[in-house]
Parts: structure tokens; C-alpha cells; sequence
């Protein structure tokens, strides 16, 4: 399945790369010892070094440097043991220093793979390029205040990672699962915690269109992106703006863009926006970054599984689907979920439980995983009540409702609304006996031959029992006493 | 009683210890030299109530018999060390009436010892410049005075500091040395400057110049003072990662006054071509002085030497101008702004307004130097020389424990005389900045006088922490040159 946009030359091929900014899960900043806590009060997150007052000096904070390495690892990706923090100079009322440090030509994390789970199961291999740590601006508020712009600096200092994939994603779909996996990877290894809505992870695009099998066109970077949906939008709006430009005869400028969603166009920053010359060089105030193999490996022993491999054991003990897998590696809580429903019991039936029913209402009722009011544990004693056959399938759909509703357990639905299945004989067969006797022309029919018919009993008998009869001992005393 | 400003830090340590007179005596006697001279604009800030009361709780813990190294000897502190609810201006407008609330860790370690501080002295601008003429607040004049009686620069940057000290203003002072800030003021001063190795005292709330460069030091009268005070200023910092994690040593117990069999290396590529005789005379008379002494001179080569100024011209500028981003007049110092003006306004006008034009002009130098196109041709390029001008280093210390070499091209020239010159200023510091690109403790002692009867300092090179046999040798070397000439009216 590729993806193509059809001009009016014929069809285009898109590039995209995309760069995310992920905030590290850390107590304090990047080189100061401040909170990172969000939602405080303005500017009380701010150390001395944060507001660069004169003379401070900035210390590297060893936790975001394990993060940083975590996610490498994660990233299966190239592990510097050398690196080196740079200056990036720019004068923004955001920015205390002057310069943000950031990692330039040595970054702390190189080459790595993330394998993209598309919604049809298969899979794709895109390459990250680096991963470096670097520090957050504040936050310019220009709504505070009629004449002047006010600052909020609790975020100035904050670790960010920033993430660069290769150019190897060719469509919106491919960068909305990139960004899933992603988001699903951090959130494994507990090194971001992935709310876009908060700006714990923001994306910029880098996008360029050409004609399948030529060399890369000239690409445009879209800023600052705050969902994986607008992310997805955004690309697709700014690669047919592209096609459009270059089938008009015009020529791509390489520039940075915004993207507007209420308009759902992209269009260029103002030139006072747009990138300057950043004069990097290597912060006199930092020694190099220099850690040993027992450090790696030190924060190797403490990865979790991770998406991959949870998926390849899913679909190996438990025989599931990679598309199944897949879904439920997604996020970690949902792995987790499925795993407590599963454990001792059928995978599949489990997986199909968790996938199509549980999912399913959660997804209508836009609640995440973490607030389902349906435990698993609760979900794991449903399918046991099926299982032993105290329940039907069917009946236990209705529970299932009542638990999505109510948040209760199982067994005492069934308990408190009479819902267990009829499986004593003698008042299955004074069901199945008034049936009979209430309609003989139908019953001569099976008789003479139209066996069909036998299902039309069926229903009829367990409507009669409110559904609760056994369907397996319904067909067999049907049978037994209309064809003897 | 005896002048208590004449006495050194050593002599009044020890008087003080002995009850001959108190630390109030002590630093009532120095803030009325400071009254007394006040004309040579050595301090920006003078703290006398902080000095007394700093004074008078240094007498209670003296008699609680908890005397620190320093206890109750008064010090001035070059101005761009940050104080604790003092002005601290670095010289410059865009700073005026800026009160850090916390305190730099050196002035802190010298006050946990038991120093007292006189007040805040008088610098070049952000510590750039080799002749205190760029302070916003005011050129410092030289206690010395050539026959034409004319008023001289004392050097730079660390002016306020060596005048300080040569006027008997302060018992010793601090200084930082980023290119020679130290050493050619002392020089020119007649006193003794010491630039430790980098990393051997924090930078840790020091206004930044060069990062990479800057050390803070001590100014003092002799080398056993400038011993004295080193160990009450060293020491590991966490809050500076550049700071070295070693163990401070004993500086004064250094001064064995022996050095026979150690070898000193002459460079020969410091004899430059111009260099005034009564230079190259000075120099021949150290050497001779240590020969005597019974060490072994022998030459060696650092080959890099002529490209060490241009180095560090583009070094220390480009990291200045990263360093100096942050005073945007937006949270501390001067700003100025219009109605209506728009932020790069405010950042333009302030910082227009608040830097001098030697300021302005490295921060220029530096963002070209950094520039994209020019980054490789200057920055890096640079990068590179320093590291083959520490090599060479490292290679003569290979075979020699020190090296010997004139501190200034000159003795101290008057006011205004290279102020047209920016490049004729900067050669000032051509034998300072190449132990300062490598990161090396230097040590100016004074050990002559010009024809014109003004100081003239020599300078030792030591290895990387090893600032005692730096100290070894200069002390030999005090002794042997017996340099006891003082500015007029500071006659012992």
C-alpha cells in the first residue's frame, strides 16, 4: 500500500522526517537542581542558574543523563560514551541565557530503529538519526497583560530529548504510527511521559514531495505540532501544498512553516521567526560528557520489555494476531490490562474480550484505559463465568454492559439479576414442552422433514427462559423430543 | 604604633594572632588609606560599615579561639565577584545597582576563613582590557609615578585590585585572570599575582568572561601572602563543573626557599623582536638570580607562542559573547526602553546604552568568529592552536618544573596612550595569554625597576596543579631580587 498524492502530472511520493521533542521524566532541570512540576504558580520553579543571573554555572543533572541513555537503549539505538553539550545563541525574552544548551555534533545517543506497527498488522523499519538532551525556553505569555508580554520561566532548563528520525517515513499514516510507537516506547521506559496536550511531546515535520524514484525535493519544516492527528494533517495539507506549487511551475523554498488547523493550511513564519544563525560551540562551562560501559549497562539491567518484544511474546504464548498484538502493546496500561485478563485463562478469547469489548466501550465512551470502570481482574471473572458455563456468551454480554455501567463484579450481577444458566433438565424441558404444545402445525413441519425449523424452537425456548437456558442442552432435548 | 597598612598579609596574620592589635585596628587603619587615595579610584564600591562589623565579629571569633587562615585581615575584592546584597557592577552601566542575593563561592571560602572585606574594586569592563580604562566607573590611577609625574594606567583588568594593594588600600585582593588580568597588573604595580591552574578555584558566581579562561587568584604583597590566600580561595565546587576535585594542598608550607637541582626552562620564542632592553635586562637578571640559586636554567621552545595572542583574541571573544547574551535588560541591571518599543528595541537600546565600546567590541569580534562561513576559518581553527600551544607546553615540562619569562613588554604607560590602538593594547598581554590558553598557574613577581623607576615583573609557568613549585621559586626569587621600592608616599 503506497501512499501517493495524485497531481495533475501524475502521482508524488512524500518525505517525511520528524523531530520530537520529548520532555525527560526528571525531578529537577537539566543543570540546576529546580522542580520540574508542571501547572505551578508562574515562575516558581526557577533557580538562579534558570534565571541566568550573573556568574551562575550550569551542573548536569546525572538522572537526565541515565533517561537519555534508557531511551537510547529503548531506541536500540548507538550509545555515545562521549559527548558534548553546545551553545545555541539566540536572543528570545524567553530564554534567560541568551543560549540554550543543547548537543550539536556529539550528540549523547546515535543511531537507532523504530519498528512502525501499521493498522493493517504489517511493519516498518524507520531509522532515528541521533537523540540529544538539551534544555527547554520558558513560556512567553502574551495574553497577561494590554502593553506587555509576561514570562513564565518554571520551564527554562527543563531536559528535553530531541529525537530525529531519518527521512524514511512516506505517509501520514506512517507518521501518526511513528509517533505512537514512540510515545509507546517513552512511556515503557518511563523517560517521558508522552502528553502532547501538554507539551511534554511536541513534533516538528520535515516534509518534502518527489517523484517516486527521484532524489529528495526541497523540504519544509513544520514547527511545534501538539497532537499525532494535526501531526498526520499537517503533512498531508503541506505535501499537496507542495505538489500544487511545483505542477504551477512555482519552486519549493526550503523555510519553516506553521500549521494553522482551524484553517488547515501551513503558511511561512514571519522572517523574524525563522532560523538564524545559531553560532553553536561548545559550552565552556561543560566538560565533556564522558560515562563507561558499567554505566550502560548498569541502566540496561533496569529495561522493561518493551512494545516489540511484548508483541513477538504475545503472538507466541498466546497465539494471538500480530494486528491483535499490536493493539494491545499499543500502551503499556493496556499490555498490562490484557496480561491480568489472560493470565491463566485462554489468550484469545481474553484478547478478544479486551480488544473488541472492552476497547470498544472505552473508545465510545472516551475514557482511557486507566479509567475503565471495568477491572480486569473483573473482566478476567466474566470470562471464567463463561467458561464454566455458568453464563452464555450472550447473557454474558449484557453483564458486561451492566459492568461497564456500574463497575461491578461479575458474579453478583449474574447472582443479584438471576442470570444464571438453566442448565437443569426438567425446567428446560417444561420450556421446551410449552413451545411444543403451543405450535404442532410447526413441530409436524420438522417432523416432515424441514429441520430448520429445530432453530426457530430454539429461540423460542430461550426467549421463554429470558435468554438463560443452556443453548447446547436446548438443541439436544429439541431434538430428542420432536424426532424421538 | 607601626602603619598597619604597610604591613604584609603574612605579618598581619601574625600580629593579630599575637593580640598586637585588633582586626578593627586593622581595618580602620586601611579604610582611612582608602579615604586618603581616593583619587585613584581603585574601589567602585567601599563597604566601611560591612568592613567594621565583618571586623568586629572576627575579633569575637578570634577570642572564641576560632581564627580562620584569613581571620581579620581586610581584603578587597575585584568587582566581579558577586557579594551578597553589595553592588557588584563588573565595571560596567548595563550592572549599576545590581545586588546579587547570594555570594561567589571564593569570596565566601575567604570569608568562612575569616577575611574581611573593605569594599568592591574597580575593573576594565567585564574584565576586558589590559589598562583599567574601560571601567564605566572610571579609570583607576597607578600609586606609581615616572619622572614626568604624569598619572598611569595600573594595568588591567584587575586595576582596582593591584592599586588596592601597591597603595596599601588593602592588605591583598582578589583578581581574575582571563589573558593576563592578573599578572600584568601586578606587574605594573610592583606587587605579587597569582592565576592559579584553571579548575583550581570556582567560577562559581564570578561574572563570566571567557569561560574557559577565567581563574580567580590572589594580589598580594609577597609571594607568601599570595601562598596564604590561594589556600583560603581553592578547593573543589560542585556548582562549577569545570572545577578541578582535587585536594587543596598546603601553598605557604611550599616555600622551602630551596630549589637546588630543579630546572627552569627560558622560551625562547618569548624574546620577540622590539622587546625593550630594560626587559630582556630583567629577565637575564632572574635567570641569573636562579642559577645562583642553584637551579638549572636551561632553554626550551614552545614553537606556537606567536600565535597565541591571535588565538586567544578570537577565543576568548567568542565566548564573551555567548557570556554576555544574558544582560538583555530584561531581569536584573539597566534597561532602557520607549513607550512602544518592541522587545529587539529594548535589547538594543539596553545594551547599546549599558556596554562600553571595548565590551561592544569583543562581543562584535566574538559573534563574527562564531559565525556560519567563519566558524572553521576562526573558532575552530583557534581550538586547534590552543591545544598544540598546550602541547608545547607539556613538552617542556617534560624536562624543566617551571618556566621563566617576563610578565609585560613594558613598564606601565600613561592614560590615554594606546587608547587609539585597540591592537597595540592587546599586545600587553603577549606573555600572559599562553599559560592562560593552556590552563597553567602563573605567578608575577616584581624583581626590577624601569629607567623610568617604575616596577617591572617577572613571571613563572608552572604544570598543571602544581602551583607549590610555582610558589617554590617565586619565593626564591623574591628573596634574590630584593625588590623593596614603593610608590611614592608607601615608603616603609
Amino acid at each position: 500500500m503506497t501512499y501517493v498524492i495524485e497531481g495533475s502530472t501524475g502521482p508524488w511520493e512524500i518525505v517525511v522526517g520528524l523531530e520530537v521533542h520529548c520532555q525527560v521524566v526528571s525531578n529537577s532541570k537539566l543543570f540546576s537542581g529546580a522542580s520540574t512540576t508542571f501547572g505551578n504558580e508562574a515562575n516558581s520553579n526557577v533557580s538562579l542558574v534558570d534565571a541566568a543571573m550573573p556568574g551562575m554555572l550550569p551542573v548536569i543533572n546525572e538522572e537526565c543523563v541515565r533517561q537519555a541513555v534508557k531511551t537510547g537503549l529503548g531506541l536500540k539505538a548507538k550509545i555515545n560514551k562521549e559527548s558534548v553539550f553546545s551553545r545555541k545563541n539566540y536572543f528570545y525574552a524567553d530564554l534567560p541565557q541568551g543560549y540554550q544548551i543543547s548537543q550539536f555534533d556529539k550528540p549523547i545517543v546515535g543511531k537507532g530503529t523504530i519498528i512502525l506497527d501499521m493498522p493493517d498488522g504489517s511493519t516498518k523499519s524507520v531509522g532515528i538519526e541521533r537523540l540529544h538532551l538539551e534544555q527547554d525556553a520558558g513560556k512567553s505569555m502574551h495574553d497577561q497583560d494590554p502593553k506587555y508580554s509576561h514570562i513564565d520561566l518554571n520551564r527554562s532548563g527543563v531536559a528535553l530529548m530531541e529525537i530525529v528520525s531519518d527521512p524514511d517515513i512516506r505517509s501520514p499514516e506512517e507518521a501518526g504510527a511513528y509517533l505512537t510507537k514512540l510515545r509507546a516506547i517513552v512511556r515503557y521506559l518511563g523517560t517521558c511521559d508522552g502528553n502532547m496536550n501538554e507539551g511534554s511531546m511536541r513534533c516538528d515535520a520535515n516534509v518534502s514531495v518527489r517523484r517516486p524514484g527521484e532524489p529528495f525535493g526541497t523540504r519544509c519544516e513544520i514547527k511545534n505540532v501538539n497532537s499525532i492527528r494535526f501531526v498526520m494533517q499537517a503533512i498531508e495539507i503541506e505535501a499537496k501544498r507542495q505538489v500544487e506549487v511545483i505542477e504551477g511551475g512555482g519552486e519549493i523554498i526550503q523555510q519553516t512553516r506553521l500549521f494553522d488547523q482551524r484553517l488547515g493550511e501551513t503558511r511561512a513564519m514571519r522572517s523574524k521567526e525563522m532560523a538564524h544563525d545559531y553560532r553553536y560551540f561548545p559550552d565552556p562551562d561543560l566538560l565533556p560528557l564522558v560515562f563507561d560501559d558499567a554505566f550502560v549497562s548498569e541502566i540496561e539491567k533496569t529495561l522493561p520489555e518493551l512494545p516489540d518484544e511484548k508483541k513477538a511474546r504475545f503472538m507466541r504464548e498466546n497465539g494471538l494476531s500480530a494486528y491483535d498484538a499490536g493493539v494491545l502493546v499499543a500502551e503499556k496500561e493496556k499490555a498490562d490490562y490484557y496480561e491480568v485478563v489472560a493470565k491463566g485463562r485462554d489468550g484469545k478469547l481474553a484478547a478478544n474480550w479486551v480488544i473488541t469489548n472492552l476497547f470498544g466501550a472505552l473508545n465510545k465512551a472516551e475514557v482511557g484505559i486507566a479509567d475503565s470502570p471495568v477491572s480486569a481482574e473483573n473482566l478476567g471473572k466474566l470470562i471464567d463465568l463463561i467458561s464454566n458455563d455458568t453464563i452464555s456468551g450472550r447473557i454474558a454480554k449484557d453483564v458486561f454492559e451492566i459492568m461497564i455501567e456500574t463497575g461491578g463484579d461479575p458474579e453478583k450481577i449474574v447472582e443479584e439479576k438471576g442470570l444464571k444458566q438453566i442448565t437443569d433438565t426438567g425446567a428446560i424441558e417444561s420450556a421446551i414442552d410449552e413451545v411444543i404444545a403451543a405450535n404442532p402445525d410447526k413441530v409436524q413441519e420438522i417432523r416432515d422433514g424441514k429441520e430448520k425449523m429445530l432453530g426457530w424452537f430454539v429461540g423460542q425456548v430461550m426467549k421463554g427462559t429470558g435468554g438463560k437456558a443452556n443453548p447446547g442442552m436446548v438443541n439436544k432435548l429439541l431434538r430428542d423430543k420432536i424426532l424421538g | 604604633m607601626t602603619d598597619l597598612t604597610k604591613l604584609t598579609l603574612a605579618e598581619a596574620r601574625d600580629g593579630l594572632a599575637k593580640g598586637d592589635y585588633t582586626s578593627v585596628e586593622l581595618t580602620e587603619a586601611h579604610l582611612k588609606s582608602m579615604d586618603a587615595h581616593r583619587n585613584l579610584n581603585a574601589y567602585i564600591t567601599e563597604t566601611p560599615e560591612k568592613a567594621i562589623e565583618m571586623a568586629k565579629a572576627s575579633d569575637a571569633k578570634r577570642a572564641k579561639g576560632e581564627a580562620g587562615k584569613m581571620e581579620g585581615l581586610p581584603i578587597a575584592v575585584k568587582d566581579l565577584f558577586c557579594t551578597e546584597g553589595v553592588q557588584t557592577t563588573a565595571a560596567s552601566h548595563i550592572l549599576e545597582g545590581f545586588k546579587p542575593e547570594y555570594e561567589s563561592t571564593v569570596t565566601s571560602k575567604l570569608f568562612d576563613n575569616g577575611a574581611v572585606m573593605l569594599g568592591k574594586a574597580n575593573l576594565d569592563e567585564f574584565a576586558m582590557g589590559s589598562s583599567n580604562t574601560s571601567s564605566y566607573y572610571g579609570n583607576v590611577i597607578n600609586p606609581w609615578k615616572d619622572k614626568t609625574g604624569k598619572d598611569l594606567v595600573p594595568g588591567g583588568s584587575s586595576g582596582g585590585s593591584a592599586a588596592a594593594v601597591a597603595a596599601n588600600m588593602a592588605l591583598a585582593a582578589t583578581g581574575t585572570d582571563t589573558g593576563g588580568s592578573i599578572r600584568q597588573p601586578a606587574s605594573y604595580c610592583g606587587i605579587v599575582g597569582m592565576k592559579p591552574t584553571y579548575g583550581r578555584c570556582s567560577r562559581w558566581g564570578i561574572v563570566a568572561f571567557a569561560s574557559s579562561l577565567d581563574q580567580a587568584g590572589p594580589m598580594t604583597k609577597t609571594v607568601r601572602d599570595a601562598a596564604i590566600m590561594l589556600g583560603s580561595m581553592a578547593g573543589h565546587d560542585a556548582k562549577d563543573s569545570t572545577s578541578a576535585p582535587m585536594a587543596v594542598p598546603d601553598f605557604e608550607a611550599a616555600l622551602s626557599g630551596d630549589i637546588r637541582g630543579m630546572k627552569i626552562g627560558i622560551p625562547k620564542e618569548y624574546r620577540v623582536d622590539g622587546m625593550p632592553e630594560e626587559i630582556s635586562k630583567l629577565w637575564d637578571e632572574g635567570v641569573a638570580m636562579l642559577r645562583d640559586a642553584g637551579a638549572e636554567v636551561v632553554d626550551v621552545t614552545l614553537p606556537h607562542t606567536k600565535y597565541a595572542l591571535g588565538t586567544y583574541y578570537i577565543v576568548a571573544p567568542a565566548e564573551a559573547s555567548s557570556n554576555l547574551a544574558r544582560y538583555d535588560g530584561l531581569r536584573y541591571g539597566q534597561r532602557v526602553m520607549d513607550e512602544g518599543d518592541s522587545l529587539d528595541d529594548m535589547y538594543m537600546k539596553s545594551r547599546a546604552a549599558g556596554f562600553g565600546k571595548e565590551v561592544q567590541r569583543r562581543i562584535m569580534i566574538g559573534t563574527y568568529v562564531l559565525s556560519a562561513g567563519y566558524y572553521d576559518a576562526y573558532y575552530n581553527k583557534a581550538l586547534k592552536v590552543r591545544r598544540r600551544i598546550y602541547e608545547d607546553f607539556a613538552t617542556a615540562f617534560g624536562t624543566v618544573d617551571a618556566i621563566l619569562a617576563p610578565t609585560a613588554p613594558s613598564a606601565a604607560f600613561a592614560i590615554g596612550e594606546n587608547e587609539g590602538d585597540p591592537v597595540k593594547m592587546y599586545l600587553n598581554d603577549v606573555f600572559t595569554v599562553p599559560a592562560s590558553l593552556a590552563g597553567l598557574p602563573g605567578l608575577s613577581l616584581p624583581t626590577g625597576l624601569s629607567s623610568e623607576g617604575l616596577p617591572l615583573g617577572l613571571q613563572l609557568i608552572g604544570k598543571p596543579f602544581d602551583e607549590e613549585t610555582v610558589l617554590r621559586v617565586g619565593g626564591v626569587l623574591e628573596s634574590a631580587a630584593n625588590f623593596t621600592a614603593k610608590p611614592a608616599g608607601q615608603e616603609g
